[in-house]
């Protein structure tokens, strides 16, 4: 069968299940198990309308549970096996890793990372939008600085292969360096700093995400709160300051927390970049290196993220709800 | 004493787009001068350049005799109080009103003192550290409001603070600005508005903005007795004034309008022998008509009436554009449909040539 066949097929069977299955569910609903009829009619017909949402939620809530809920079980449960999977060795896994030098480095630099990258791309992305804002070629500024937010985190990688490259032909920082009539050096291989370095990577992919969002964030500001305070007497750093930004506080949050989870799972930089040489090495670096070797040692790695991220994650969206309302 | 002085002032967007033009208006020390017109006449805009909001194309702007037109708003000694509060979201009451000392570096004391002698003026005690989102449409207007007080400038602005508030609290509050200003006697006040009672019951003198000028300037019952131009004549009161073109036939003291529908009027308005076959409109308020037995202004046919008790309200049946509206005392049952015969008492008829009244010749 062609694959054109096939792929229609799958979409008839795919779309058609799906109506096949609201439809007939809230059928059976109405007619077999709570029928408007009779004594029970207002009765029946409240008890339906309760049970429908769940009718809807169901394949959602099924494929969540499926896809989620039961690889983070069976994550946990592997992370409790040996290399091979054939002996529990209880918190064994975990133990000998929290004993590992290359396991504390890469908790030390997910440390750094989470500390200087989202600080760093909020700031930015503040600091772009209130520049750019109600300027002529704003958006054309906004639209170039968001742009790296299509590419791949490791496309990102490679075009700044290109920029930290030894060849001073190739590579800016050391193009400049040999104006000055310096040696070539390599920044990846600068021990400590060099994870710096990997961070502008995703500093530069991910400002455009804070900017479009706390650019629009600084539009819904209220024109007139801000005219009070020029009443006031306030320049416009106060505004800024004591104006504009406590009014966004709530998105700046937001935008922070979302960069934070990100953090914590990118590791196509890194892997791209150098390997997790260098002492670069990051958690999900350090769970790539062991996965399909020892896949209980990465399963515990996975977990220890997972905590981490956990809690952000939870911050995150209460405060996204309450910027909501 | 001249508190500001506006002199040939304009406004123009860009190159093309003028807004405003040639305003000239003296407001005293003490007064409360409020602008209305028809909306986009550039009342708000006027405001807003006399607050430092909007850059003063041509003419300038003295206040207490120095010319401020490139002087910031925070030293222009003007406060303003804006139709949606613009309060601080994120700062108690206190700190609202406080936000402006603190950047003028007043001492504590000093600040304290301003701000409690405000919130005892406004009754704000008990809220002073809410935020103001826990606090009612009223009260947020009141912080609003003592925001400009604790400044303690030379002019008051206010841009329609009493729209964004339900049709009793308006009332409420109107009488509270009234009696502010009747405690600060020494405070000048600009107050824009497109609500009428709010012009008339609280201003010493409205300014009326039309066409982008001023169309004119004078107390409540200048404008309404005395309007200068048909546009006032018709902005100022509830109906509107009816409007009838007509014929002057007899000069002097009194004038004798012979109406193209018909009827003849007599208008206190004084002409010249000259002015005999001048083509003009004349004006009577629907309120200042009466029942005539006898020669009448106006004869038509009642359309439609709107009893509210205390007076009917006649819609006639015509053929002009304008409605023709009379507004009687007391209740008038079975009138629609029968033939109504109107006249007036001589000094509530306004006579208009080109659109501009006669009296002011």
């Amino acid at each position: 069968m062609s694959p054109i066949i096939q792929g229609i097929i799958t979409v008839i069977i795919g779309v058609g299940g799906c109506i096949g299955y609201f439809y007939l569910s809230n059928l059976i609903l109405d007619r077999v198990i709570f029928p408007p009829r009779n004594d029970d009619n207002g009765r029946n017909i409240n008890r339906a309308t309760m049970v429908r949402p769940w009718l809807f939620l169901f394949p959602a809530i099924f494929a969540l549970g499926l896809y989620l809920v039961y690889p983070v079980v069976g994550s946990f449960w592997r992370s409790l096996f040996n290399r091979s999977g054939n002996e529990f060795i209880g918190m064994g896994n975990y133990a000998t890793m929290f004993g590992e030098e290359g396991f504390r480095q890469a908790l030390f630099n997910n440390f750094l990372w989470v500390l200087v990258v989202p600080a760093a791309c909020t700031f930015m992305g503040l600091l772009v939008a209130q520049l750019t804002d109600r300027l002529r070629w704003g958006n054309i500024a906004k639209s170039l600085i968001f742009m790296p937010m299509a590419i791949s985190f490791v496309g990102a990688s490679l075009i700044w292969k290109f920029v930290y490259a030894n060849d001073p032909e190739i590579g800016i920082i050391n193009a400049v360096r040999d104006s000055f009539g310096m040696a070539p050096i390599d920044v990846m291989q600068i021990p400590f700093w060099n994870n710096f370095f990997l961070m502008i990577i995703l500093i530069w992919i991910q400002t455009g995400f804070a900017m479009v969002i706390l650019s629009a964030a600084l539009r819904g500001i209220p024109e007139e709160t801000i005219e009070a305070a020029i009443i006031d007497g306030a320049n416009p750093f106060q505004i800024f300051f004591k104006i504009k930004v406590p009014q966004i506080v709530g998105t700046i949050v937001v935008v922070w927390t979302t960069i934070t989870i990100l953090v914590l799972k990118v590791f196509d930089i890194v892997y791209a970049m150098t390997g997790g040489n260098f002492d670069t090495e990051i958690l999900p670096s350090y769970m790539m290196d062991y996965m399909f070797r020892d896949d209980g040692r990465a399963t515990a790695v996975a977990f220890v993220i997972m905590v981490i991220v956990l809690p952000v994650m939870i911050f995150n969206i209460r405060q996204a709800r309450k910027e909501m309302h | 004493m001249t508190s500001l002085k506006l002199t040939d002032v304009g406004k123009t967007y860009g190159n093309a787009v003028e807004v405003l033009k040639h305003i000239d208006l003296e407001i005293e020390t003490g007064e409360l001068v409020v602008f209305v017109g028809p909306s986009g006449c550039g009342k708000s805009t006027l405001l807003r350049m006399i607050a430092g909001l909007e850059k003063i194309s041509s003419g300038t702007l003295e206040i207490d005799g120095q010319v401020v037109n490139n002087v910031p708003p925070a030293q222009r000694g003007i406060a303003m109080v804006f139709q949606s509060y613009a309060l601080y979201p994120h700062m108690t009451v206190r700190d609202n009103m406080t936000f402006a000392l603190k950047l003028a570096k007043k001492s504590k004391a000093e600040i304290d003192e301003a701000v409690n002698k405000a919130a005892r003026i406004l009754q704000l005690e008990p809220y002073l550290d809410r935020l103001p989102k826990a606090l009612s449409g009223g009260q947020r207007q009141r912080v609003a409001i003592g925001r400009s007080i604790v400044r303690d400038p030379k002019v008051y602005l206010f841009d329609e603070p009493l729209s964004n508030l339900d049709a009793a609290l308006r009332v409420a509050t109107r009488i509270e600005i009234a009696q502010l200003k009747e405690s600060m006697p020494e405070s000048t006040m600009i107050y824009v508005t497109h609500d009428q009672v709010e012009a008339m019951t609280l201003a010493s003198r409205i300014v009326v903005l039309a066409n982008k000028g001023i169309a004119q300037v004078g107390t409540p019952l200048e404008l309404y007795e005395r309007p200068e131009n048909e546009f006032v004549a018709q902005f100022i009161g509830s109906p509107a004034m009816n409007l009838f073109p007509g014929e002057i036939v007899e000069t002097g003291a009194r004038t004798v309008i012979r109406l193209d529908g018909g009827g003849t009027a007599v208008s206190a308005v004084p002409t010249q022998a000259a002015d005999k076959g001048l083509k003009v409109n004349i004006g009577i308020r629907p309120e200042d008509f009466v029942e005539t037995e006898g020669e009448a202004a106006y004869t038509g046919t009642v359309a439609i009436t709107e009893a509210l008790g205390e007076v009917t309200l006649l819609y006639f049946e015509t053929d002009a554009d304008q409605p023709v509206i009379a507004k009687l005392p007391g209740i008038h049952a079975d009138v629609r449909g029968r033939q109504v015969s109107l006249a007036a008492a001589p000094e509530k008829v306004q006579v208009f040539h080109n659109g501009i009244s006669l009296y002011y010749r």
